[in-house]
């Protein structure tokens, strides 16, 4: 079984691509300019991170170790120099970056990965409407607007509002309006039997509700910091 | 189809397993075949109010953890052949119970009987939340008072939050019974009215039990008032609540007892 081998002659491609990379331009004095350096990576530490530096050096006269010097430099700070610029050939050692020329100016890329564009959300609700009778015992917290109940709200059972709370049916349990600090705020309700109003913190117990009012429509807001409480009809 | 009754209250004493017996007993006696539940783990009082105290072997924790077989712990009714009664576990407490192993007995009793009655304990903790954790429909009994009545609102609450149904975003069709009603002490205001107490659950009523003696002389003798005594006052109230239940249409009166002559003389000798 002798398949016959074929050589195949391995085809090296060529293919160029350009890349865009940093330039540092180093001034003297080359320490106070390598303070800089340090600034900048003591405000972000990674940034300089996985991208390509090119040193031109062609504003300075630099000696081949002063070169050497620089770039080993910048490899403790853990910037790697992709190239050099603007030096002439003899200065450079075989351990140096390579010679660079051509160069031509761009803008930089964006340096920091794109945002997700935040979705168009949904405008929160400023209202919560309650289709059900609250039952003894459960506790409705909308800190995000009013609260309006069709039902009835049970002994022991509390609303919870940011802003005016609407009780269609009769109010046994406790009702606390405004209680971030909205002093606007109200309560209305069919009729009234309340263990507890509440505006803005300002609040009264079924004790201190007039006797009068008690099975009446009622509504509640505060005034001069003191709560009030009417009869609607 | 069977259906899944939970005979709940919050309240503890307004006559949850006493209802149970007299609703299980009254839809036997209407043709149905009918499986009653003690679900009040360590507290368990359906098996004296049934009169089955002395046969029972295995019950529900048993089955619940698969210590006894289902047909093992159902005891038939010596009065009534299509009543049965699972009893609960008096040693062990409603820790004992798990939801899974109550979904399981509930399934299979399911292709078993017609209807499933399961007798809450009082409270809203465990052995209450999972008595009506797979229920189909709930009875809420209630007294004429506040403290029951806004036991009963809460427990309303739970039944349309943490059942199965509601979880599932069905709703647990629910029916009040009102018990122990007194109408001379209510008319003289010293007992909440049926109004009061349907205004304030806002819930369709499914019949009134009169207060009576028959009730407590039933339990006495472990027997469902709807079998001991089938004609008193509260006997037919849970007739007429059975018929709701089967839907049809009976006309919502409180029966009143019927004193006859000899009756009422007896009585007096008696006093």
């Amino acid at each position: 079984m002798d398949a016959p081998v074929q050589s195949t002659r391995q085809l090296v491609r060529m293919r160029g691509r350009s890349y865009v990379a940093f330039v540092f331009t180093p001034v003297v004095p080359i320490m106070d300019w390598l303070g800089e350096i340090d600034t900048t990576l003591a405000r972000s530490p990674g940034f300089f991170v996985g991208k390509p530096v090119v040193l031109d050096l062609s504003a300075l006269d630099l000696s081949q170790s002063a070169v050497s010097h620089l770039v080993a430099n910048l490899e403790q700070r853990n910037i790697r120099v992709l190239g050099i610029e603007g030096v002439s050939p003899e200065h450079l050692t075989k351990s140096l970056p390579p010679l660079l020329t051509g160069g031509r100016p761009c803008g930089l890329p964006q340096s920091e990965p794109q945002k997700p564009q935040p979705k168009p959300a949904k405008p929160k609700a400023t209202s919560l409407l309650l289709d059900q009778p609250v039952r003894s015992g459960q506790s409705i917290v909308f800190a995000e607007g009013d609260v309006t109940v069709l039902g009835s709200v049970g002994s022991g059972a509390e609303i919870v509002a940011g802003g005016s709370i609407h009780i269609y049916g009769t109010l046994r349990g406790r009702a606390m309006a405004g209680i971030n600090g909205n002093s606007s705020a109200r309560i209305f309700c069919q009729r009234i039997e309340a263990e507890l109003l509440a505006i803005d913190g300002y609040y009264q117990t079924a004790e201190d509700i007039g006797e009068s009012l008690r099975s009446r429509p009622a509504q509640a807001w505060l005034e001069d910091d003191a709560l009030k409480i009417t009869a609607l009809n | 189809m069977a259906k899944v009754l939970v005979v709940t209250s919050g309240k503890g004493g307004v006559g949850k397993t006493t209802s149970t017996a007299a609703l299980g007993a009254a839809l036997a006696q209407a043709g149905q075949s009918v499986v009653v539940i003690d679900f009040d783990v360590g507290l368990r009082n359906l098996d004296l109010v049934m009169g089955a105290e002395r046969r029972v072997v295995f019950d529900l924790i048993n089955v619940v953890q698969g210590v006894a077989k289902l047909s093992q712990a159902l005891i038939r009714d010596k009065r009534l052949e299509n009543l049965w009664l699972i009893p609960a576990s008096q040693t062990r407490d409603k820790d004992a119970l798990t939801d899974e192993g109550v979904r399981r007995v509930i399934n299979d009793l399911r292709s078993k009987f017609d209807w499933i009655l399961c007798d809450s304990p009082a409270g809203i903790e465990r052995g209450a939340t999972l008595a009506m954790r797979y229920a189909d429909e709930a009875v809420i009994v209630t007294n004429p008072e506040v403290s029951s009545v806004r036991d009963s609102d809460r427990i309303i609450g739970m039944l349309d939050s943490k059942t199965a149904k509601a979880e599932r975003g069905e709703r647990v069709e629910k029916h009040l019974l009102v018990t122990r009603y007194d109408a001379a002490r209510a008319s003289r205001g010293e007992m909440l009215s049926i109004d009061d107490i349907l205004e304030i659950l806002a819930t369709p009523l499914l019949g009134i039990i009169p207060e009576s003696q028959d009730v407590l002389r039933a339990s006495n003798v472990g027997c469902p008032v709807t079998l001991n005594s089938t004609n008193s006052a509260p006997s037919r109230a849970y007739m007429d609540a059975v018929r709701r239940l089967m839907g049809e249409s009976v006309p919502m009166t409180v029966p009143v007892e019927r004193k006859g002559l000899m009756n009422r003389l007896l009585r007096r000798r008696a006093a």
